[in-house]
């Protein structure tokens, strides 16, 4: 019953969360002169609209699934790691790097190695982040943050020197790969494979946690990680591993970026992807299960958006606010949790019903 | 709050109606004169930055006045898929069938995937990567020689400088912004050969903080008059005055942040190279896929000078100003060496603005402090 009520608690609050923002905003747009119907129609329109607004929100939604588990699967260990960014670029690096190093072949062996490289880079990344912690006593989410930083510039350093492609003239750029190599859409869909490979990490990170017994000792480590150590648990390794895990996720990401966007590493694979992963798993609560559905709502507020700059001429701060409402309510709404008592509650509200038809 | 397009709501409350003439201005080949032209802007950053988005957003406003012509625009969009689903967006959602991703970012990939799935649909994209044979037709690309707008600047700052040095904050060491940096710095050079340029690339088109540390170490240096090539001037204009520094603008027009250090300003002048595609488009011609121009089409112009700027300074500056619009000026032209002592360009060879050799540019010139 109790796991029920938490279930139920889990999906109604940040719901519930997303509905009191929606209501503020349409104050908000009216305050500007706007009518806030004919915004909220736009919103759901851009985003769940029609097929193409579908697909704009599940292509949207691709990089953030991966980028949130760089969250919360360390999360789950007991660690702030919040240089997804990092793993991401470093990811795209690498993806492009491997072509350099050897030759691969031109078919979709060629895309797993140049992905598994991707994921491979991220990895080694965050667990740097997560050695540092257990062996250095270093504080992994400043440590992670600055790993990013330097990510970047390591990127940047490849990207515009060794790496460069001489023909990419005033966007520097690696040599793309080759287009046997490059991800394709799913089906007629366009939306890339990513979506896919995000949608079954996330599950998989769910499953790994919730029903085996080194999942559930991570999360043992993640309760009270002394208490882990005292009934045997390999705490370091564990907490390692998890970094590295949800690194190697953040990695792909960058690694789809480049094959199946970009098909070169370039500046513009640094759009802020790994650091929007963080919102989606504090916001899913760092629950890989509901990492899906919160990318899926970010892709939505991303694609509405653009929808209402079109339509509407407001500026894209405007979907910002929105962003900014929905966080501040569902943050709120995280210390209800448990507190609600339903019975109560439903009982009540049958009551004023009754009062009503009175 | 920036709210550009108030009025626009009336049409929204209409869209069911005007929704048909939309679905038919689909169809470039169809367009008759009284169907709107429905032409959508993207832009990197936003709207209002002082720079080159700005720039752009200028043209789009000067095109919203246009009869026939229904524009629609989203700002700050990342080079990412982002940019793919707001073109396609824009075409499938708002009808759209002429775009102007303006990013230089935007070419490759992403307007090179999205344009050959809507082969009736236009893309003009700015900085001039198409290339014939090789991108779409449908895809087309415009720029201007606005080194002809820094040299000018370079004129006007070699006589403003008192302490001969003057200071360049450029993002990346490309060939578009290398020269910009040579023709600033040989334009003040035709004024005082003593004078140097120091430059300060910051890595990326926009990095305020950088740019303002940049700006303030060059003044600790004794830079006194400074110009730019990153996206947003704006930070790097009012530290320069806030330094008591002068500054030469770039992309669009800066003087309301510093009327008292403000010289002039190279700008951009979009509106002109829109015109020759919306042109197109509602005519049915064939799209213009290599549209170039400089001060003398109209692509580039100068920003008023300041009250500071002296008389000598003026006349010198619309001199040449007037020459590079009869076409008799070249900037680039032998015996010209880089700042490490090599020739660049021979004795008596001098290029044209349109010379394809320039737009690969890789050296700083002689004068220049700094390396790539």
């Amino acid at each position: 019953m109790i796991s029920l009520k938490v279930n139920i608690e889990a999906v109604l609050l940040p719901a519930f969360s997303v509905i009191c923002a929606l209501l503020l905003f349409g104050l908000f747009v009216a305050i500007g002169g706007h009518s806030p119907v004919e915004v909220w129609i736009l919103l759901f329109k851009g985003a769940f609209g029609d097929a193409f607004s579908i697909q704009n929100t599940m292509q949207r939604a691709a990089p953030l699934m991966m980028t949130a588990l760089c969250v919360a699967i360390p999360a789950r260990a007991g660690l702030t790691i919040i240089g997804g960014e990092g793993a991401l670029v470093l990811g795209a690096l690498a993806c492009s790097a491997l072509p350099y190093a050897s030759d691969l072949p031109s078919n979709t062996t060629g895309t797993v190695l140049v992905l598994l490289s991707a994921s491979i880079a991220g990895g080694l990344w965050i667990g740097l982040a997560g050695w540092m912690r257990q062996f250095r006593g270093i504080n992994e989410t400043i440590s992670s943050l600055l790993l990013a930083y330097v990510a970047i510039n390591v990127f940047r350093h490849f990207v515009e020197g060794p790496m460069r492609d001489p023909s990419s003239l005033n966007k520097p750029s690696t040599y793309p790969l080759e287009a046997t190599q490059l991800v394709g859409t799913i089906g007629s869909w366009d939306v890339h494979w990513g979506f896919a490979w995000g949608v079954l990490m996330c599950i998989c990170a769910g499953v790994w946690l919730a029903f085996t017994s080194n999942g559930f000792s991570t999360r043992v480590v993640g309760g009270n990680p002394r208490a882990a150590g005292l009934v045997g648990l390999p705490t370091s390794r564990l907490v390692i591993s998890a970094c590295v895990l949800g690194g190697a996720c953040a990695g792909l990401a960058g690694g789809f970026e480049v094959a199946a966007v970009h098909t070169s590493a370039n500046a513009a694979v640094i759009a802020g992807l790994g650091y929007a992963g963080i919102l989606v798993s504090f916001v899913a609560r760092h629950q890989p299960w509901a990492v899906i559905p919160v990318a899926i709502l970010f892709g939505g507020f991303g694609a509405a958006g653009s929808m209402l700059q079109r339509r509407m001429g407001l500026p894209d701060a405007s979907i910002q606010v929105l962003l900014g409402f929905a966080f501040v309510f569902i943050l709120a709404m995280e210390s209800l949790h448990g507190r609600i008592d339903w019975r109560k509650l439903f009982s009540g509200m049958k009551l004023s019903a009754k009062a009503q038809l009175v | 709050m920036h709210q550009p397009n108030w009025n626009r709501r009336q049409w929204i409350l209409n869209s069911s109606a005007i929704g048909a003439g939309l679905i038919t201005s689909g169809l470039p080949g169809l367009v008759s004169a009284q169907s709107p032209l429905t032409v959508g802007f993207i832009y990197v950053g936003p709207r209002d930055d002082y720079g080159y988005n700005q720039a752009h957003a200028e043209s789009a406003a000067a095109l919203k006045k246009m009869p026939g012509i229904k524009v629609v625009e989203e700002e700050n969009v990342a080079e990412t898929q982002a940019v793919q689903k707001s073109m396609q967006g824009m075409i499938t959602q708002d009808g759209a069938s002429l775009l102007f991703p303006t990013s230089f970012g935007y070419f490759d990939p992403h307007i090179l995937a999205v344009a050959p799935k809507n082969e009736k649909v236009r893309f003009a994209h700015c900085g001039g990567l198409w290339t014939e044979g090789k991108h779409p037709k449908n895809a087309a690309s415009y720029f201007g020689y606005i080194d002809e707008g820094q040299y000018l600047n370079g004129v006007i700052a070699g006589h403003m400088s008192k302490s001969k040095k003057i200071g360049f904050i450029a993002a990346k060491p490309i060939p578009q912004v290398l020269r910009n940096i040579n023709a600033f710095t040989m334009g003040a050079r035709s004024v005082d050969p003593n004078i140097t340029t120091t430059v300060i690339f910051t890595g990326d088109w926009s990095l305020p903080v950088k740019e303002a540390e940049a700006t303030n170490s060059m003044a600790d240096q004794g830079v006194d008059v400074f110009t730019m090539h990153v996206d947003s001037p704006k930070v790097i204009v009012e530290t320069a005055a806030r330094r008591g520094k002068f500054v030469c603008g770039y992309h669009a027009n800066q003087s309301k942040l510093a009327p008292g250090a403000y010289l002039t300003g190279a700008e951009w002048n979009w509106i002109k190279a829109v015109t020759v595609m919306v042109d197109a488009a509602k005519s049915g011609k064939p799209h213009p896929n290599f549209v170039r121009g400089g001060l003398k089409d109209g692509f580039i112009k100068t920003s008023a000078y300041g009250s500071m700027v002296s008389e000598a300074a003026r006349k010198n500056a619309d001199n040449i100003k007037a020459q590079m619009i009869k076409g008799s000026f070249d900037i680039f032209k032998g015996e010209l060496k880089d700042n490490t002592g090599k020739t660049v360009i021979a004795k008596g060879a001098a290029f044209k603005q349109t010379a394809i050799e320039l737009e690969s540019m890789n050296y700083l010139v002689e004068g220049v402090i700094g390396k790539i």
